[in-house]
């Protein structure tokens, strides 16, 4: 069983559909990519999966179970297991409080542990993302920006999630910190064997850290499959674009552009398997 | 102009803040040089000086912002620090162009878009209120918008992303001028309009001659589109040279550092990434501003800032490494 299995999930806004049917799994301890530009539904996907933003219909099975039918209980008891990093370290915490209470907040929500069994866990968790135990009284403000996600990671982290859903996590940071956090969220996994659901722009990033990846435009999966294969071999016109736009830190790199021509492109096109684990809607 | 004169040359220009955290040089001793027809790539991370120093060059500084050294050589000029306002103001948007990097807020929302791009001719007088219309539906066809005549009309709102950096550059370039200052012009649009945008870019920048500071933090922008290039941290420009001969063998650990951590190489392996974080500009180590951070370091490093030593035909290191 997959760990993360959504099904046909859609989500309306208005007139819009922002996410059109799509389908993929999760499997337990994978980096699972979703790629796309702004617009194409990645964010809505990862927070419908949540039930921050409720769905309009489909299914989310999380272990079997259908995160959509719980209950507001069952719904809080399942988000011990299925967390978020989100892009923004600067407004994603609250900047009135200190780090130790911004780390420290799931297991009160979630009443877990004595007063002296959380603080300790709280030092755990810092140390495990990297930071100084010195610093937990200070407050967001007083931290990097990358030092601040890494604050954000450790609440997520906080509850042993079996999943995380990493929303453009290092996207807001420079090049030489987006390495650190990607590191580190690479050494959690083997520590923890976390799953993530990988939400980025960057596709040399996804490349680099996700075994499988889907590709989604304008709210559908339109190519999805292992990693590799999808950039070795890619099928659809969108993916083919998007991956020749990729500005390579090599000189002598000089690609073909292709340029998509939205009016060929047929949204209503079905998946289909082009190489075993890999498909595409052509 | 004979063909090996530049048209700016930037020596020693200094941008200090006084804040009540301490003086901060933004912009320390840079020195650069740009002819016309070619494109310096000036990269570095956030807070390292880039657009401080485009900034400084075209005098936009606020205080407590304060911009000294020199000279700015431009276009004949011995000195732009030197120029009395108003004729730096006369050189602004007709002589150097400049983009920005918001395509979103750099547009007046009250103002369509065709007479945003008539102000900046009829500003510089180089059209009549008559010549103007033309001029522009011109204008919007060399950036490629299509259907200028309908869109005159349009105002920002109505446009995306990638269609109001296109209306900036017609803008930045409306009065022909012989430098493009462009800060991190495609940052906020997704990759497949950046490609786009950038493409534009060079295509004027060889139909007009230009010669364009191209400002990012996209060493893969760089890679594609700069002749040379300055990488610059923490106020300084710590290495420069023919873009090639820097992406192929780096001199200075941190432009080795930074094209090491960009993902690409082994997928699935850890990264290489730079420890530590950038200094805070007003408390920088006494010696290279780099050192902390730095895997090469020895004794020298943390005396006083190193000089820029000759690491090659046409190139330059800020590292103590190479002193020979």
């Amino acid at each position: 069983m997959a760990l993360l299995d959504v099904r046909h999930l859609v989500k309306q806004f208005g007139a819009m559909r922002a996410v059109n049917d799509i389908s993929f799994t999760v499997e337990e301890g994978e980096t699972f990519g979703l790629v796309g530009e702004s617009g194409s539904g990645k964010t809505t996907t990862g927070r419908c999966i949540l039930r921050l933003i409720e769905p309009t219909s489909g299914e989310v099975l999380f272990r079997g179970q259908n995160v959509l039918g719980f209950s507001g209980s069952e719904l809080r008891q399942a988000r011990r297991n299925m967390q978020i990093v989100f892009q923004d370290p600067y407004s994603s915490l609250n900047p009135r409080m200190r780090v130790r209470q911004i780390i420290e907040e799931p297991f009160i929500i979630h009443r877990i542990g004595t007063r002296q069994e959380r603080r300790e866990r709280v030092v755990e968790l810092v140390r495990l993302v990297g930071l100084d135990p010195a610093s937990l009284e200070r407050y967001p403000h007083e931290f990097s920006g990358g030092q601040r996600q890494r604050i954000g990671v450790a609440r997520a982290i906080a509850l042993n999630p079996s999943l995380v859903i990493a929303d453009e996590p290092v996207s807001a940071l420079d090049v030489s910190i987006q390495a650190q956090v990607v590191n580190l969220l690479m050494e959690l996994q083997e520590k923890l064997k976390l799953a993530y659901l990988f939400i980025a722009h960057d596709l040399r990033l996804v490349e680099h850290i996700c075994q499988r990846t889907a590709v989604m435009y304008l709210g559908k999966i339109v190519e999805m499959g292992d990693t590799r294969r999808l950039f070795s071999n890619p099928q659809h016109d969108y993916t083919k674009a998007l991956l020749s736009a990729i500005p390579e830190p090599d000189p002598d790199y000089k690609p073909a552009r292709i340029t998509l021509d939205p009016a060929r492109i047929d949204l209503n096109a079905p998946l289909r398997e082009i190489e075993p684990g890999h498909l595409a809607a052509v | 102009m004979s063909i090996d004169k530049p048209l700016l040359r930037v020596q020693d220009l200094t941008t200090v803040f006084t804040t009540p955290g301490g003086r901060a040089t933004a912009v320390d001793h840079v020195s650069l040089e740009l002819r016309r027809g070619e494109t310096l790539g000036l990269v570095g991370e956030s807070g390292s000086g880039k657009s401080m120093t485009a900034l400084s060059i075209l005098r936009l500084v606020q205080p407590p912002g304060d911009t000294h050294g020199g000279p700015i050589e431009f276009n004949g000029r011995a000195d732009l620090l030197e120029l009395p306002e108003r004729d730096m103001r006369a050189i602004r948007g007709a002589e150097i162009g400049f983009i920005f990097q918001e395509p979103m807020t750099a547009l007046n929302p009250v103002f369509t878009i065709g007479d945003q791009i008539a102000e900046a001719l009829l500003v510089h007088g180089k059209a009549t209120r008559a010549e103007a219309r033309a001029k522009t539906i011109e204008l919007l066809t060399a950036v490629r918008i299509h259907d200028p005549v309908r869109r005159l009309r349009d105002y920002p709102h109505q446009l995306s992303g990638g269609m109001r950096q296109r209306v900036l550059i017609a803008i930045a370039l409306a009065c022909q001028p012989l430098l493009l200052i462009a800060d991190e012009p495609t940052t906020a649009l997704d990759v497949t309009i950046q490609a786009e945008i950038l493409d534009l870019l060079e295509e004027m920048k060889e139909r007009l001659h230009l010669a364009l500071l191209l400002i990012t933090h996209d060493l893969g922008v760089v890679a594609g589109h700069a002749d040379r290039v300055a990488v610059m941290y923490a106020g300084r420009i710590v290495e420069e040279g023919p873009m090639r001969d820097v992406f192929l063998a780096p001199k200075h650990p941190y432009t080795q550092g930074l094209l090491a951590s960009i993902p690409g190489a082994a997928p699935g392996q850890r990264l290489h990434a730079i420890e530590g974080t950038v200094p805070n500009l007003a408390k920088l180590p006494p010696g290279c501003a780099f050192e902390p951070r730095c895997p090469q370091r020895f004794e020298l490093c943390s005396t006083a800032p190193p000089p820029a030593y000759n690491v090659g035909q046409g190139r330059a290191a800020r590292c103590y490494l190479h002193k020979s």
